[in-house]
């Protein structure tokens, strides 16, 4: 195994596990403010922020790339103020993949939790409050806790998305060696060069290993979760 | 002491109730769909009435005047769901002391909470998710408790597995407690005052021995709930029978089972169409329980039926006959007649503490 990986492939293999995790970590907490803004309120735009919110999820990801690349490029409106005002650069830089990996994977978190809110009984907060909690104390030991194997789904599916995120992430950054090649793009790379066969053999396992590796530690969270709820 | 006015609009239905209850038990009572739910929630704050005022002791909850609306957590009101509402993800230890542990080793032994503590609520059984709620809502220490047919999800043996529990807690705790229900067996053992709610409003309100046995009532408390309520003391017991003697104004009643100690107060009740008129003292026949009484009230309803207000001593007690019968009898207002109790009639579920 380690044959089939060279100094090259390990560095696309943790820039992607470092891309997949700070997307994931970046997008949770916005990802539950936006799916509890759905699931519970009622507001005037609701179902725009919900176009919005699911645009990543159905545009050709070449799309959100290029969109990326003219809001958040150094002369886009929104990079361009990051760059004058705080020095944040995206542009074929690493923070530009976990931006590109964030966004595609946010509508899949968004989902995933939601369904998790909507489940929770609202019977339960009415008790709280009654008990004399705080809309913040109601939310954060009632709802956060039952919403909790939503949460973990959605953080699960987002880095799984995250990690094999391709066409967003080459179109706005594209694939330098060391800041924003990727796993995936890395063997789209290696494809184009004859006789790679046995590196992209490599990244392949690992690809499958990481994938597999994410579904089993979700899965045993939630019957932990399962289990402490009806022990 | 407890003033409620509220009004709201929902949907086609329109609540318009005004109840003042003063210290103890007060039941709201009516069939489903009357508005008893929503006067509870309109207490706890989950539901916001379009007008009116509600007081509880010297605290205002809600001024539509005075534009004043308290958020739930500040209201202070205790409130047993039907469903418990335990939350899942805390053992009963946890869930009793979420909102606070006033008074909390002493529920748990009135409770009898001691064994489950470390217990999960999806281990717990009806009756026990209930006594949880109960304890729950009160070690918050509120100035109020509301219970929403808390016993309306459990079978029978639950019930009366629970409602002693429940009738310790009202005779020492000293907050006024809100009861909703629709069973007329439960409200007679556990509530001093009744409201009786029909499509929204209030039809008729007051001590529950004066409602239930008054005969105008009946159509609107329903032929099987309206029947005396009254207080007895236990006179004698005749174990080798069976039976317990009970005295009240108005004679000496024969119940059977072992009903408490010589001298424990009993509430009975004693439903209307369990009581049968005589003009004269029966003889020869196998009831036990006859009593001499005075015709005070004859109310003819829309069918068949007739009911009869009646006096024991100074205990109201409410017959319902025939139409036939009472024309065939002659009774009618002021007479001296006798009423026969069957005492089987009265069901365990019917006799209370």
């Amino acid at each position: 195994m380690t044959d089939l990986l060279g100094p090259a492939e390990w560095t696309a293999i943790l820039l992607s596990l470092r891309v997949a995790l700070v997307a994931t970590l970046m997008a949770l907490p916005l990802a539950l403010w936006v799916a509890h803004l759905l699931a519970r309120k009622r507001f005037p735009g609701r179902q725009l922020l919900n176009g919005i919110v699911h645009l990543p999820l159905v545009l050709p990801p070449v799309v959100t790339g290029y969109l990326l690349l003219v809001v958040f490029g150094q002369q886009g409106p929104v990079g361009g103020f990051l760059y004058d005002v705080f020095g944040i650069s995206f542009a074929f830089r690493w923070t530009g993949a976990a931006l590109a990996a964030g966004i595609m994977a946010f509508p899949l978190m968004v989902r995933a939790i939601r369904l998790g809110i909507e489940a929770v009984d609202t019977g339960l907060e009415e008790a709280a409050a009654t008990l004399g909690a705080s809309r913040w104390r109601v939310f954060t030991t009632v709802t956060l806790p039952l919403v909790f194997p939503g949460i973990l789904a959605g953080a699960i599916l987002g880095f799984a998305k995250a990690l094999g995120e391709f066409g967003a992430t080459i179109t706005f950054v594209a694939a330098i060696p060391g800041q924003t090649q990727t796993v995936p793009s890395a063997i789209y790379g290696l494809l184009q060069v004859p006789g790679s066969e046995p590196a992209v053999l490599g990244l392949v396992i690992v690809s499958v290993i990481l994938a597999m590796g994410a579904l089993l530690v979700s899965e045993w969270l939630a019957r932990r979760a399962a289990h402490r709820m009806a022990a | 002491m407890l003033q409620i006015d509220v009004q709201k609009q929902l949907g086609d239905f329109a609540l318009n109730a005004n109840i003042t209850a003063p210290a103890g038990v007060t039941a709201i009572f009516g069939q489903s769909g009357s508005g008893k739910t929503s006067i509870v929630n309109a207490m706890a704050g989950l539901m916001t009435p379009d007008a009116g005022r509600i007081v509880v002791g010297d605290t205002v909850l809600f001024d539509k005047a005075q534009r004043t609306n308290l958020a739930p957590h500040k209201r202070r009101v205790g409130y047993v769901f039907q469903d418990a509402r335990l939350f899942p993800h805390m053992n009963v230890q946890r869930n009793l002391t979420y909102g606070g542990d006033h008074d909390a080793d002493r529920l748990i032994e009135l409770l009898g909470l001691g064994d489950l503590l470390n217990r999960h609520p999806a281990g717990l059984s009806g009756g026990e998710k209930q006594r949880v709620a109960l304890g729950r809502a009160l070690m918050c220490n509120p100035q109020i408790l509301l219970m929403d047919e808390p016993l309306a999800a459990l079978d029978a043996r639950r019930k009366a597995e629970i409602l002693p529990y429940i009738e310790r807690l009202r005779d020492e705790v000293k907050i006024p407690i809100l009861y909703v229900s629709h069973d007329v067996s439960e409200v007679a053992r556990l509530a001093n005052t009744i409201v009786v709610l029909e499509a929204g409003q209030v039809a008729i309100a007051g001590p529950i021995g004066d409602v239930l046995s008054q005969p105008d009532a009946v159509p609107l408390v329903g032929v099987r709930a309206a029947g005396a309520v009254i207080e007895t003391r236990i006179a004698g017991r005749l174990l080798h029978d069976g039976l317990t003697e009970l005295s009240f104004s108005g004679g000496r009643l024969m119940m059977p089972g072992n009903l408490g100690r010589l001298g424990q107060t009993v509430r009975l009740r004693i439903p209307a169409q369990d009581v049968i008129l005589a003009r004269d003292r029966p003889k020869g026949i196998s009831a036990l329980n006859i009593l001499p009484v005075r015709i005070t009230g004859i109310e003819q309803g829309r069918g068949p039926g007739v009911a009869v207000g009646l006096l024991a001593g100074k205990d109201k007690l409410l017959a319902r006959v025939t139409r036939r019968s009472l024309q065939r009898m002659e009774l009618a207002v002021g007479q001296d007649i006798y009423a026969i109790i069957k005492a089987t009639a009265v069901g365990p579920e019917d006799v209370g503490g």
